[in-house]
């Protein structure tokens, strides 16, 4: 006998694991499940150990301090020796990790794995997902940088928000009044031993109770999902037409599982780490914070939200999300499993797929922000100031001066808070120039009290040389009828 | 308890196993006991620095009047009472201190009221202007447009010894108001009104259109 099988054989005769281990990895699973869709689970599972292993090494040397943090991050980037491909896999990792997750759920879902007998994995899978959320944003915190420091300040903003208790919620998740040193470490506890320590917990609990009860069988239109028959049918499916799963089917999760750590690790020697960007100092005001990619669209719905709504909407909408996801399978644990007879659940994980989409694409140039640059940095355009008066020319110098780019673009430059302005004359006249500059309104800040009458003057007389072409300037038709009444312009109008 | 389902069992059985079961349940009872009795100071702990530390209501000294020029608004920059010597630079905090007449100051939390990014100041237009999600201020800290729901938050302040003194030791939020809040917030509160109409509302006084 081989030394290796003399060594095998001690430790098995000691932890009596094979007969559980093997049971488990040869159990019948229906033969059309052995399919590239049902890959995503294992895919994540991976992902989890991927995370949890560089997470180690990056602990290595990460120093969870407020004042060095940041150096550490720098030093694992510049120093030390693929110190920046760890923490680029991490990063990577993560990004990938939530994708898959929610990929994962999509299908399971779809596939109406969430109907009896599984309604427990899915309840225990939605805790995940929110864990793996929970992970992505105490991530974000840990990389101690601008970002970090204002997003932790949105953190506790939405947090301060809650009734009666908000303060003192603030209080407590930052660690104090404000962040700080304090902040960092109850989140570095979170990011690295609670929330960790229960995702692998959970991810226990969920494989065990797929290996239990089966993975879910490809949905059949027709195939009725019943209470009192459904495990009978689902045990002679897998003895008639089923393979085992090891090594029948795990074939397509081993491939995919390497094609996912191949693409986390193409990404990571390519992009690189995420940050981290500028240093956690306060003091540094010209910063443009932003979120990391999976809370983007939450950015932009913060944006458009109108202000009464922004509170109801942050604290009872999660809640009731997570509410509903958790529902799902006990208000529809039976019946159909089939795409082909679920028309409701394929829209609303179509309609939610798109509108995500759509969020997270605004996310990603936000155009609610005015840029704080574009009143020195936006030139305007040549074209705009020939042939111009001095007056005209002196009102380009104030939408400069004025910082009116910040919101307004010109000639595609600037901000977009605001309309653009290269067709302002075509649909506002002289008058309504003035007003609106006067005293704002529909989102823009009245500017009467930072303009002089001189600069209001020659703003407005700007304003109106500029439309598009020879298309003729905005007039008041009201104003034509009078005056060809009483002979008098301004005066009756007025 | 349920009865033994094996009727080979004998009384005497039974018995012992219900006694044994008497002393499991004393026994987790305990170590529910010892547990509970252990842990709950430790929730002291937890909320040590929310509970037990009060530095955050010190007055912060921000220096001579002289240093803000009446008329305009200044960027200043403190140390955050409430620190440990591994803050870093976190510990230092910005506000903005308006300047209107030789007594009259107010001091301004750069968190914007929205959701607490940093505001800067354009003294040119007299705004300030978030950059996360696009809400602005006048100069006197009131709203003038985006998602906010109220104007800048402001310290409480006051003057000593040809001093300025703030009490600014907590990040603003819509339940904690920056500081005491014994000072009024000038933003969005009634006693400080912006000079200027803000929106487009009926002319004040009239039920005329301001348009047109």
């Amino acid at each position: 006998m081989p030394w290796y099988r003399q060594v095998y054989d001690w430790l098995e005769h000691r932890l009596q694991l094979e007969g559980p281990v093997m049971e488990a990895m040869v159990h019948p699973v229906p033969r059309k499940t052995a399919s590239w869709w049902y890959v995503f689970g294992s895919a994540s599972f991976v992902l989890l150990i991927l995370q949890v292993v560089t997470g180690i090494l990056l602990a290595l040397v990460y120093a969870p301090s407020a004042a060095h943090a940041w150096d550490s991050l720098e030093v694992l980037n510049h120093q030390l020796p693929l110190g920046w491909f760890l923490r680029a896999m991490h990063g990577w990792g993560s990004n990938f990790m939530v994708a898959v997750v929610l990929i994962h759920m999509c299908q399971v879902f779809l596939f109406g794995g969430h109907k009896y007998p599984r309604e427990f994995t899915w309840v225990l899978g939605v805790c995940m997902l929110l864990m793996t959320l929970g992970m992505a944003f105490t991530g974000q915190v840990l990389r101690f940088d601008q970002d970090a420091y204002w997003g932790l300040g949105i953190g506790a903003s939405i947090a301060g928000r809650v009734p009666f208790v908000g303060g003192q919620l603030v209080h407590l998740m930052l660690g104090g009044p404000m962040i700080n040193g304090a902040t960092l470490t109850r989140f570095f506890a979170l990011h690295v031993f609670v929330i960790p320590g229960a995702l692998l917990a959970f991810t226990g609990l969920h494989l065990w109770m797929v290996v239990k009860l089966g993975i879910n069988e490809w949905p059949m239109p027709g195939r009725i999902v019943r209470r009192e028959t459904y495990m009978k049918e689902y045990h002679d499916l897998t003895h008639t037409d089923g393979l085992a799963f090891v090594p029948l089917a795990v074939w397509k999760d081993l491939f995919f599982s390497a094609a996912i750590l191949l693409a986390v690790a193409a990404c990571a020697a390519y992009f690189g780490p995420f940050g981290p960007k500028g240093a956690p100092d306060p003091t540094i005001i010209n910063t443009v914070p932003k979120p990391d990619f999976f809370f983007l669209w939450l950015y932009t719905v913060l944006s458009y939200l109108p202000p009464n709504l922004e509170t109801p909407f942050l604290l009872i909408v999660p809640p009731i999300a997570i509410a509903f996801l958790i529902a799902i399978p006990f208000v529809a644990g039976i019946g159909e499993k089939s795409w082909w007879r679920r028309p409701v659940a394929v829209f609303a994980v179509f309609f939610i797929a798109v509108c995500w989409g759509a969020f997270t694409q605004l996310g990603t140039y936000t155009p609610w922000s005015p840029q704080m640059h574009a009143w020195s940095g936006a030139p305007v355009p040549e074209k705009l100031l020939v042939n111009r008066t001095p007056l005209e020319r002196q009102g380009a110098v104030v939408l400069q001066q004025k910082q009116c780019r910040n919101c307004h673009e010109l000639g595609g430059m600037g901000g977009q808070r605001g309309p653009a302005l290269d067709d302002v004359a075509g649909h506002m006249t002289e008058d309504q120039l003035y007003r609106q500059v006067l005293q704002g309104g529909g989102n823009m800040p009245a500017y009467g009290a930072a303009l002089s009458p001189a600069e209001t003057t020659a703003l407005v007389k700007f304003l109106t040389t500029l439309k598009v072409n020879y298309a003729p300037a905005a007039s008041d038709a009201s104003r034509q009828v009078a005056d060809a009444d009483t002979g008098t312009a301004a005066t009756g109008a007025r | 308890m349920e009865g033994p389902n094996n009727p080979l069992e004998s009384e005497a059985q039974v018995r012992d196993i219900s006694r044994r079961t008497l002393l499991m349940k004393i026994g987790i009872g305990l170590n529910a006991l010892v547990a509970a009795a252990i842990a709950t100071p430790v929730i002291a702990y937890v909320l040590g620095p929310v509970l037990k530390r009060k530095e955050y209501l010190d007055w912060v000294d921000l220096g001579s009047l002289s240093n803000f020029p009446v008329g305009e608004t200044t960027l200043v920059n403190y140390r955050n009472p409430f620190t440990n010597s591994w803050d870093g630079d976190t510990a230092n905090v910005p506000a903005y201190v308006r300047r209107t007449s030789d007594t009259d100051f107010t001091v301004f939390a750069v968190n914007c009221a929205h959701l607490g990014c940093p505001v800067k100041w354009f003294k040119e237009s007299q705004l300030f202007m978030c950059p996360c999600h696009g809400g602005a201020y006048y100069a006197d800290g009131s709203r003038a447009s985006g998602p906010p729901e109220r104007g800048l938050f402001t310290y409480g302040l006051k003057l000593q010894k040809g001093k300025l003194l703030i009490n600014a030791g907590q990040m603003p939020t819509l339940q904690n108001q920056a500081g005491l809040g014994k000072t009024p917030c000038s933003g969005g509160d009634a006693s400080v009104k912006p000079q200027i109409v803000a929106r487009i509302e009926p002319c004040p006084g009239t039920d005329k259109s301001t348009i047109g």
